[in-house]
């Protein structure tokens, strides 16, 4: 009836339908505590997506995220945060023309969002391009400094950023639409990337770098395209994380942003889009269960007090042993395809049926 | 800037250059052999302190045999590290290798501030540390005094263990190519063990030292070193011994001059060790002292 790419658009379609019907009823009847659980779910996904672009798929090792995101975050606060509640915030030292005299109405929250995404991604073009051109593993010690040098800058440039105190007060914007769409179509957007000519180039350097250049691939333009554009939504995502929760300070895009889209990424798959998404998903709720791992524990006559940080140590412990044991993650390298659904839903039977 | 503020400055430059000489070694050494940036490095740098700290805290020992004990522990727990984390995912893909030494850095972190927390504890100094001493008419604390010196001594003991013994020349051998070492007849594993055990230990004692001269020690003061650390080996050539060690003299020179200069400048001197790396990526990739290797099929 329908080539096998129209079916699937199609099944998309419907998958989008389904979502936005989803946010829909949420926003109305689901509370406020699961919404949020949701919202950072889905910012988690565009993040871990984006982060599984550069190092699942072209194979590069990239710690970079929580510094783009927190350039993101920083952007969009500027433009976002109104003009009198500037004046109120920045108290230590009065913020620097030309950010003190304007803000974007809620209607340019888009633009907003971005503008953070591109100046993420100039920071990654920065880094990229002395590292990129180079074998080895510069670009992880690069974009490791690049993470702790963005907290450094933060505290340090007072005029622009408030320094430690960060700033408060930032309209609350983002709500399940954005988070919903932007996830939605960061993933479609990656998904059809991957498996585009462009997609196929860079996963050939991810198998053999000296064999992909021997078939015509320019290594260091791809690397960098992949690299800027996961910047790219890495910095949207840490945008739409400072307007969710109000409020951005140094502290909030650590090293430890990094190692959660590390664990992600790692447990989906590396180099599985498909597999990034669902286990950003899960590892949303995973970090609400894994609470309980900092609450007071009474086992026998010992009361154990609450330990913060607890959850580090175990999602630290989770990532050295899958590493060692299951390296594939849960997806491997395959994605959950259209196909892979309807095999599942039709047992098989129509499986491969209707191709032509 | 008068002269004698210029010599503390020189003198403050050397003793941070040479504890980041320390540490560039352990990187350059796992990363001559395995190709493998020993994230975990940094944590075992802070580790030291804390041995040596609990040695004096807790068991009441002197000072000199606490410090010894704790540099035996970093040692332990390098090849520990090697042995139960690296040494599986040896045939792995690079980027599996470089997930678990983040994972295995960042748990030792995790765990530190869980069980000792993130308040800073003092370090407690031997006198000879505290000492002042004149040097041509420059105020110079003893730490600033001592520090190079004993790296110094420390980095001696290292060449002549990697320039002039059996041992030594395993482990440059099984850098330059681990196969061919292995049909040698040399124990690759056993090699690789001691590399370990080595960079850990001069951790240890750059850990040690850093504590003497900075005495506040937590759980997370090993990143920003380590990560110098790393940049001076990059800086001076990865894979090269000497060239860490070079590499780590310009970085502490280097970030205590500029801060010296440029006092309102401070809070940035994180900024410039990044600065300079880029700038030695574009320019000089290979650093100072690293050969350009071509890779074949």
């Amino acid at each position: 009836m329908f080539t096998r790419e129209t079916r699937e658009l199609l099944f998309t379609f419907v998958l989008f339908v389904l979502l936005m019907v989803g946010v829909w009823l949420a926003q109305r009847y689901l509370n406020a505590y699961l919404v949020r659980i949701f919202n950072t779910a889905c910012i988690y996904v565009i993040a871990a997506v984006a982060y599984n672009l550069v190092n699942g798929i072209t194979g590069q090792f990239s710690l970079g995220p929580n510094g783009f995101m927190a350039i993101g975050g920083y952007t969009v606060a500027l433009l976002m945060l109104p003009v009198v509640q500037k004046q109120e915030v920045y108290f230590l030292q009065p913020l620097i023309w030309p950010f003190n005299s304007f803000s974007f109405p809620p209607a340019l929250f888009i633009f907003a969002l971005l503008l953070g995404g591109l100046l993420a991604a100039g920071g990654a073009i920065l880094i990229g391009f002395p590292t990129l051109r180079l074998r080895g593993d510069y670009l992880a010690i690069a974009t490791f400094g690049f993470g702790e040098i963005i907290i450094v800058l933060a505290n340090n440039l007072i005029p622009l950023t408030n320094g430690a105190l960060g700033i408060k007060g930032i309209p609350e914007y983002t709500n399940l639409w954005w988070t919903v769409n932007w996830a939605f179509w960061t993933v479609f957007l990656v998904k059809n990337l991957v498996n585009s000519s462009f997609g196929r180039a860079l996963k050939a350097i991810r198998e053999d770098e000296v064999a992909a250049e021997a078939m015509g691939i320019n290594l260091f333009r791809h690397k960098l395209l992949a690299f800027a554009l996961s910047a790219f939504f890495a910095g949207v995502a840490g945008g739409l994380f400072v307007t969710l929760i109000s409020t951005i300070s140094p502290t909030l895009f650590t090293f430890s942003m990094t190692f959660n889209l590390l664990i992600i990424i790692v447990l989906g798959g590396l180099g599985s889009i498909t597999g990034s998404t669902i286990t950003a998903v899960l590892f949303a709720f995973l970090q609400e269960l894994l609470r309980e791992v900092e609450a007071p524990h009474v086992i026998g006559s010992w009361t154990f007090p609450g330990i913060p940080g607890m959850r580090m140590v175990v999602f630290s412990a989770i990532l050295v042993i899958l590493m060692i044991f299951y390296r594939r993650g849960l997806f491997g390298r395959q994605e959950l395809s259209w196909q892979h659904v309807s095999r599942i839903l039709w047992w098989g039977k129509r499986a491969h049926g209707g191709q032509s | 800037m008068t002269w004698t503020t210029f010599f503390q400055q020189l003198m403050n430059g050397v003793s941070v250059g040479s504890l980041y000489a320390l540490l560039a070694i352990g990187y350059t050494l796992v990363y001559g052999i395995l190709g493998l940036i020993n994230f975990a490095h940094s944590d075992v740098f802070m580790l030291g302190t804390y041995f040596a700290f609990f040695m004096i805290g807790i068991f009441l020992l002197p000072w000199w045999i606490s410090v010894l004990i704790g540099v035996g522990l970093c040692a332990l727990v390098g090849v520990t590290i090697e042995r139960v984390a690296y040494r599986p995912l040896r045939n792995a893909p690079r980027i599996s290798a470089l997930i678990t030494a983040v994972g295995v850095s960042f748990f030792i972190e995790n765990l530190g501030l869980v069980t000792v927390g993130a308040r800073p504890k003092g370090f407690p100094r031997p006198e000879l540390m505290k000492n002042v001493y004149f040097i041509a008419g420059a105020r110079i604390q003893g730490v600033t005094f001592w520090v190079p010196l004993i790296s110094i001594a420390v980095l001696l003991v290292l060449f002549y263990l990697v320039y002039r013994t059996k041992l030594g020349m395993a482990m440059r051998a099984v850098s330059k190519d681990m196969e061919t070492t292995r049909l040698m007849g040399v124990n690759v594993d056993r090699v690789i063990l001691y590399a370990f055990a080595l960079g850990s230990a001069l951790a240890g004692i750059g850990g040690v030292l850093w504590a003497c001269k900075y005495p506040q020690i937590n759980p997370l003061m090993g990143i920003f070193p380590g990560w110098k650390a790393f940049t001076a080996a990059v800086v001076g050539g990865i894979g090269n011994v000497v060239g860490a060690m070079i590499g780590g003299f310009i970085i502490g020179l280097a970030e205590i001059m500029i801060v010296a200069f440029f006092p309102n400048l401070t809070g940035y001197r994180d900024a410039f060790v990044f600065a300079l790396l880029i700038i030695f990526l574009l320019v000089k990739p290979s650093g100072i002292m690293g050969e350009t290797l071509k890779e074949k099929v």
